[in-house]
C-alpha cells in the first residue's frame, strides 16, 4: 500500500514525485540525451571540422599557388638571363667569325693575286726568253748571211761567226739600254 | 507574490468569485491519457512532451543537411550549440574536458530551456519543469555525473578525500568541516539544483496566473471603479511575462553552468 500512500500524498505535496511524472521525466531525459549525444553534437562538430578543414585547405591551396607562381617567375627570370648571355655570346662569336672569314678571304685573294701575277711574270719571262733565243738564232744567221753577202766571203768558221754575232748583239743591247734612259732624260 | 495574494484574497472572498491560484495548478490535474497507469499524461506532462518534441525537431531540421556555408536555420542551431560550447563547456571545463561533457551539457541546457519556455507560450502556459520529478531527475543526473567524473579522474579515495577534507586547513577543523562538506556536496548540491529550478518555475507560473486571473476578475467580475485595478494587474502580467521569459533562460543556464562547475571541482586536484 505504500504506493497508494505516495500517490495520494503526491496529490498535495509538490516535493513528492508522482509515478507517471517520474516515467515521463525519464523518457524525456533519455530521448534528449540520446539525441544530443548521438546526433546534435556530433553533427555540430562535423560541421565545424569540415568548415575549418575547408578554410585551411583553401589557405594551403592559395599558398601553393603563390609558391608555384614565384618559382615560375624565378625560373623565367633565370632562363631570360641565360638567354641574354647566350645571345651576347652568339653575337660575339658571329662578329669574330665574320672578321676571321673576312681576313681569310682577303689573304686568299691576296695570295691568289700574287700567284696569278707570279705566273704571268714567269710566262712573260719564258716567252721573252724563247723570243730572245729565237731572235738570237735567227738574227745571227740573218746577219751572217747578210754579212757574207756584203763581204763576199763565207764565214765558215763557227767560232768566229758566233763571236761576231755575240759582239753585235751586245752592241745592240748596249744601245737599247742607253736609249730608254736617254729617252727618259 | 504572497503579499499580493493576501491583499487579494479578502476582496475575493467578499465577492465570492476570485480564487487565488495555488498548488492545484500543478498537482491533482485531471488525466488526459492512460489514467491511473505509470504512463498517465496530464496537461503538464503533455506540455513537457510537446516542448521536447518541438525542440528536438527544430535541431534535427536545422542540422539534417548541414552545409559548409550555413543557411539561416543551421546558423541559429550552430549559434545555440556554440553558446553552450563556448560559454559553459569550454569556459568552465577547458577544451579537453569541455569536449567530453559538451553533449551532456547541451542536452541539459536545451532540455531545460525547452521545458521552461512553455511557461510563456500561449495555450501551454506552464513549464514542463514545474512538477518535481523532472527537476529532481535532472539534479540526479548532475549528481551522478560529477561524482562519476571525480572518481574517474582521481580515483574514489582521492576524490572523497579532496571533497571532504579540503587542503590548507588545520586538521582539528576537519571535525567540523568534513560533515559540512559532505552535506554540502553530496546532499545540498543535487537538491538545490532541483529545487531552484522547480521553485522558480512554480513561482513564476503562480505570479503570471495571479496577475492574469486578477485582471480577469477585475474586468469581468468586480466591475465599477474597482475594475480599474485590472489595468494595473494586466500591466504587471505583461511585465512579468518578459521577466519570466528571462528567468526561464537564466534557470536553464544556471543549472547547466552549475553542473559544469561541480564537474570541474570534482576533477580538480586541489580546491
Amino acid at each position: 500500500m505504500p504506493e497508494l500512500v505516495l500517490a495520494a500524498e503526491a496529490e498535495t505535496n509538490p516535493f513528492l514525485p508522482a509515478i507517471y511524472d517520474i516515467t515521463w521525466s525519464l523518457v524525456v531525459l533519455l530521448v534528449v540525451m540520446v539525441f544530443f549525444v548521438r546526433f546534435a553534437i556530433p553533427r555540430f562538430r562535423q560541421i565545424l571540422d569540415d568548415r575549418a578543414e575547408a578554410i585551411e585547405g583553401n589557405i594551403a591551396k592559395a599558398d601553393d599557388a603563390q609558391r608555384k607562381a614565384e618559382a615560375a617567375l624565378e625560373q623565367y627570370t633565370a632562363q631570360l638571363a641565360v638567354a641574354r648571355v647566350e645571345a651576347g655570346q652568339i653575337r660575339e662569336q658571329a662578329r669574330a667569325d665574320g672578321q676571321r672569314i673576312l681576313a681569310e678571304l682577303r689573304e686568299q685573294a691576296t695570295s691568289e693575286a700574287n700567284r696569278i701575277t707570279a705566273t704571268a711574270k714567269a710566262q712573260i719571262e719564258a716567252e721573252r726568253q724563247s723570243a730572245v733565243q729565237s731572235l738570237r738564232s735567227e738574227v745571227g744567221s740573218l746577219a751572217i748571211d747578210l754579212a757574207s753577202g756584203v763581204i763576199g766571203e763565207s764565214l765558215n768558221d763557227d767560232a768566229r761567226a758566233s763571236a761576231m754575232v755575240e759582239r753585235f748583239l751586245a752592241d745592240i743591247e748596249a744601245t737599247e739600254n742607253t736609249a730608254p734612259s736617254a729617252g727618259k732624260n | 507574490m504572497s503579499n499580493a495574494a493576501y491583499l487579494l484574497i479578502p476582496m475575493a472572498s467578499e465577492e465570492g468569485e476570485f480564487h487565488a491560484p495555488g498548488i492545484g495548478e500543478f498537482l491533482g490535474l485531471p488525466a488526459l491519457f492512460f489514467a491511473d497507469t505509470p504512463f498517465e499524461i496530464n496537461r503538464i506532462i503533455l506540455v513537457r512532451l510537446l516542448a521536447i518534441a518541438l525542440m528536438l525537431f527544430l535541431f534535427w531540421f536545422a542540422l539534417r543537411k548541414p552545409t559548409r556555408v550555413p543557411g539561416r536555420n543551421q546558423s541559429i542551431a550552430e549559434l545555440a550549440l556554440g553558446f553552450v560550447q563556448v560559454q559553459i563547456a569550454d569556459q568552465i571545463l577547458g577544451k579537453d574536458m569541455g569536449r567530453r561533457y559538451l553533449p551532456l551539457l547541451a542536452g541539459l541546457f536545451f532540455g531545460i530551456l525547452a521545458m521552461n519556455i512553455t511557461g510563456v507560450v500561449p495555450f501551454m502556459n506552464i513549464s514542463g519543469t514545474s512538477i518535481i520529478a523532472m527537476p529532481l531527475l535532472l539534479g540526479l543526473v548532475a549528481y551522478v555525473v560529477f561524482i562519476y567524473a571525480g572518481i574517474k579522474a582521481l580515483g574514489p579515495g582521492k576524490f572523497f578525500k579532496n571533497s571532504l577534507f579540503p587542503a590548507g586547513v588545520p586538521w582539528p577543523i576537519y571535525i567540523l568541516l568534513a560533515p559540512i562538506e559532505f552535506i554540502n556536496i553530496f546532499i545540498v548540491r543535487p537538491l538545490s539544483l532541483a529545487l531552484r529550478l522547480l521553485l522558480n518555475m512554480m513561482v513564476g507560473h503562480l505570479l503570471l496566473v495571479l496577475c492574469f486571473s486578477a485582471t480577469n476578475f477585475f474586468f469581468f467580475t468586480a466591475g465599477g471603479w474597482v475594475g480599474l485595478f485590472g489595468v494595473g494587474t494586466l500591466a504587471f502580467g505583461f511585465i512579468f511575462t518578459f521577466v519570466e521569459f528571462a528567468v526561464y533562460i537564466l534557470q536553464a543556464y544556471i543549472f547547466t553552468l552549475l553542473t559544469a562547475v561541480y564537474v570541474q571541482q570534482a576533477v580538480a586536484e586541489e580546491h
